[in-house]
């Protein structure tokens, strides 16, 4: 705040706005702080941007359903105007479900909007992950804004199966079902763990009394929490921006918040909000009145999970027949066991991968320029490699319908599924690294001996040769601009020993680094521009003595 | 990279300001520093826009901006239009009208805004890159100094680190404090006892339709035929249905008596080749409702879990473990299908104390 105070000019409410708000909190300090702050430009800067807003859309829509959805499985006759359920016994969960569906005026619309932006929020959040993952903004000084993050994702998954299983209809039902079988399989305190869940057996009266406050209250709680933990990370560490010219870590390149940001990213709400409505507009999502009130005894064949929880249900189809064991008089269910633990590796793993690289590396500054994915080969490979397990495991969600719409063995194409899960990682890391690598040669190659022209040209002594025009120097300045790193042998620490952390970090750091790229130096751009020079010299030779 | 590994890192921009990036060093690693690098050639020149240099374009570009938020309103005007012109009813049509309707207004008015603020913002805002200096996100060397001076003497005036009959007691309260909180979620549930054990079979309960409550004659079943089963008795008003139906559903088959594969021990427990297994899949609990006549396998919809019937309901693929637990059937005199006792094994997902007696 300046030290000399400001009178409001006469017959402006702005002004006299401005002035009030400033002096009572101080607000010019913080738009002088702020308003003008740098934010670089990419779309893939949106995928972030993209989730927050669904949640914001998520938090408009739910508030609104709460009005009217009654959270009881107490038993009633139907009475509401959907004809196929009258006089039907079905839980208030249910009942108030159709009402809000068939009986309020938008109300559908507002549980499509609110399940469709469930969809996104995730979707988008998951995208955004990915974004971050292979550009390497995870890096010092971001790894705990990417362990919050993570948290945020896990929390976006829990947020939208506790909503999942809201309606109390056949199909969220079974859903319930499958985590209560699940749960039951854990040793020891399973069959506690459901007992508490459910208050006694399952489906008993009160879980979704019980899911509804995790749904509504804490879950969104902790989001919002976490989520401005990340959004006061970003501005402490200001946003990573792409290599190129003028872009170093010392500096942010892009444009100030206000106006720019605050009219593109306002009006990207609108825009993310109104996708999201036209979605809702025209494509049912979620038709509970089809599947009826929960029953133990029917299911349907072919019901699919929402997209986000498919990974975690294709773990369990893809468990191999028979891995239960007993221990004396005790049950071991591997076959729910393993899908547990390995979806809890895998998130594990994701959770912690800055650290390894980071750890690897040995990179201790602090890093604000993304790579180019085809940069990072070894990384960006990594990457693929579990974007492609997660794609099985989720595909093994869908074998059932996989088999009836392209007239397959139910079998096989399980047991292929379970094949894919070792084997395709291990291709999608091999194809990804080569494709990585192909990309920056050929970025060299451009860089070095500049763009083809497309222009052949026939030398005094028969030799055909293509015309290469030299790169701009920023152009050229986008393909060299990128961080070079070596392999490292095992070497003695202080007491002469070599550890075993040693060799493991050389052994890392060769399957890391051994096939690189070096970027273009300027020497050998100068060589090539040299070796241009004397063909173009043969070249204008060549025409002058046609003439 | 042993020697040289550290490299003070320099910038040009930066002012050697406290927390700027020249009074800091930071272990490369394994970074290779390339001494013969390409140098930056700094910001692209701005490139300008029609409606930087046209006035014609700019006021095209106003236009077309207040064309968008008209829009905008006009699109909430109508949602609110139709939101008294399209009421539900009992027609269900009616449902989609109004969603249609309410939902085509909603989106224009969103759209609208957005696409109007971002178009404005793209065309007549100026779009010059602007470079801003980074610093180091560590605090400066004298700030760092004073925190950890001030750590000093908060621990010197309360004694944390010299006290350290007060700092174990702490630790301890604090580890213990949070128990009682976690064990007054012990009431959310009963003890399981051996309610997972029992169903609501009894001997001599008959076997009735699902879910009309008719009870089956063993001469109503003719081969081939699969029946969806409930305990007779078992009423959907009373407090427990749901929990008692998700134990007690079980799927009944007739098929040719030489098909069977019966076991000793279970020869007398299916009437003349009516057979009865849990419904519920003793991997996590789906129903399991498919059943295929011609191959008589029976398969869990959920993950897919195949069964045998005719061989006592193994497992023949899928990730479930166990053979579905089969009902001991007979008739009674009046000819009613009626079960000899209630299932002999826990039905459902497994558990770990499953098995003990």
């Amino acid at each position: 705040m300046s030290t000399t105070q400001t009178k409001p000019q006469k017959n402006s409410f702005l002004a006299g706005t401005a002035n009030y708000v400033d002096e009572r909190v101080g607000a010019s300090g913080i738009l002088k702080e702020f308003g003008r702050k740098i934010f670089p430009d990419h779309w893939s800067f949106m995928l972030g941007e993209v989730a927050m807003y669904s949640f914001f859309v998520l938090l408009l829509s739910g508030t609104f359903l709460t009005f009217f959805y009654d959270p009881s499985m107490a038993m009633v006759k139907y009475d509401g105007v959907y004809a196929p359920l009258k006089e039907a016994m079905i839980s208030k969960a249910y009942e108030s479900s159709l009402f809000i569906t068939f009986e309020v005026r938008g109300g559908l619309l507002m549980r499509q909007v609110h399940h469709w932006s469930a969809l996104l929020f995730v979707a988008a959040a998951g995208l955004h992950m990915l974004r971050v993952f292979f550009t390497g903004a995870f890096r010092k000084p971001r790894e705990l804004n990417w362990v919050v993050g993570f948290v945020l994702f896990v929390l976006a998954m829990a947020g939208g199966f506790t909503g999942y299983s809201l309606p109390d209809d056949l199909l969220s039902g079974n859903g319930l079902r499958i985590i209560d079988g699940m749960i039951k399989g854990v040793p020891f305190i399973g069959t506690g763990i459901s007992s508490l869940l459910f208050g006694g057996e399952f489906p008993g009266h009160v879980v979704i009394g019980r899911l509804y406050a995790l749904h509504i209250m804490l879950i969104p709680a902790l989001i919002l929490v976490f989520l401005a933990v990340h959004l006061f990370m970003l501005i402490i560490h200001k946003h990573t921006h792409f290599s190129g010219p003028g872009r170093k870590d010392t500096n942010i390149v892009g444009y100030p918040l206000m106006p720019v940001y605050v009219a593109k990213a306002g009006g990207f709400f609108f825009i993310v909000f109104g996708v999201i409505m036209v979605i809702s507009t025209f494509f049912t999502i979620n038709p509970i009145w089809n599947y009826g009130g929960y029953d133990p005894s029917p299911v349907s064949a072919g019901t699919q999970p929402d997209w986000y929880i498919g990974w975690l249900d294709g773990a369990l189809r893809l468990a191999p027949t028979g891995m239960e064991f007993m221990i004396g008089e005790y049950t071991v269910s591997m076959n729910i066991l393993i899908p547990l633990a390995v979806s809890l590796l895998f998130l594990a793993l994701v959770a912690i991968y800055p650290f390894i690289e980071n750890w690897v590396t040995g990179d201790k500054r602090e890093h604000h320029m993304l790579d180019r994915p085809r940069n990072a080969p070894t990384r960006t490979a990594i990457g693929a490699a579990g974007v492609m397990f997660y794609a099985v495991l989720w595909a093994g969600a869908s074998t059932d319908l996989i088999a009836t719409h392209f007239k397959m063995n139910l079998n096989q194409v399980l047991v292929s599924m379970q094949i894919s899960l070792i084997l395709l990682p291990i291709v999608s890391f091999i194809v990804t690294k080569r494709i990585c690598l192909a990309l920056q040669r050929k970025d060299k190659e451009v860089a070095i001996h500049g763009r083809e022209s497309g222009r052949i040209v026939r030398l005094p002594h028969g030799e055909y040769i293509e015309v290469h025009e030299p790169l701009d120097e920023y152009e050229l300045y986008k393909l060299v601009d990128f961080k070079d790193y070596q392999p490292t042998l095992a070497r003695p620490n202080a007491d002469g020993k070599i550890t075993v952390g040693a060799r493991v970090r050389s052994a890392l750091s060769r399957f890391y680094f051994q096939d690189r790229i070096t970027p273009a130096t300027k020497t050998e751009i100068e060589q090539a521009r040299h070796h241009a020079h004397e063909l173009d010299a043969q070249v204008q030779k060549a025409i002058e003595s046609d003439k | 990279m042993s020697d040289n590994s550290k490299e003070v890192v320099t910038s040009k921009a930066a002012a050697p300001a406290a927390g700027s990036y020249s009074d800091h060093e930071y272990e490369l690693g394994l970074r290779v520093v390339n001494n013969d690098a390409i140098a930056d050639p700094g910001l692209e020149p701005h490139r300008v826009r029609m409606t930087d240099k046209s006035v014609k374009h700019e006021k095209a570009a106003v236009r077309q901006v207040a064309v968008l938020f008209t829009l905008s309103m006009l699109g909430s005007a109508f949602a609110l239009w139709a939101y008294f012109n399209f009421p539900l009813s009992e027609d269900l049509s009616s449902v989609r009208l109004n969603t249609m309707y309410l939902g085509i207004g909603m989106t224009l008015g969103l759209m609208g805004i957005g696409i109007g603020a971002v178009h404005w913002a793209k065309t007549l805002m100026p779009d010059n890159e602007v470079a801003e200096d980074r610093h180091l996100v560590r605090g400066s060397d004298e700030k760092r100094a004073a925190a950890v001076e001030i750590l000093a003497a908060a621990n010197q005036e309360s004694g944390f680190t010299r006290r350290k009959l007060i700092r174990r007691t702490l630790y301890g309260s604090l580890a213990l404090f949070p128990f009682p909180g976690i064990i007054l979620f012990a009431d959310l549930g009963p003890n399981p006892g051996d309610s997972l054990r029992h169903t609501f079979w009894k001997p001599g309960t008959r076997l009735a339709k699902d879910p009309t409550g008719i009870e089956i004659k063993a001469s109503d079943v003719t081969v081939g035929s699969v029946f969806q089963v409930i305990p007779a008795g078992l009423n959907p008003t009373q407090k427990d249905y749901l929990e008692e139906k998700a134990k007690a559903a079980v799927l009944l088959v007739r098929v040719d008596p030489s098909e069977l594969k019966e076991t000793d021990e279970r020869k007398g427990w299916s009437y003349q080749g009516i057979v009865a297994y849990s419904k519920i899949c003793t991997h996590v609990g789906c129903p399991v409702a498919l059943y295929e006549q011609h191959t008589h396998h029976l398969l869990c919809p959920c993950h897919q879990s195949t069964f045998d019937l005719i061989d006592g309901c193994k497992v023949i693929f899928g990730p479930a473990a166990r053979p579905l637990p089969q009902l001991p059937i007979t008739v009674d005199k009046d000819g009613y299908l009626v079960a000899q006792s209630d299932f002999l094994e826990p039905v459902g997902p497994s558990f770990w104390d499953r098995s003990v007696k």
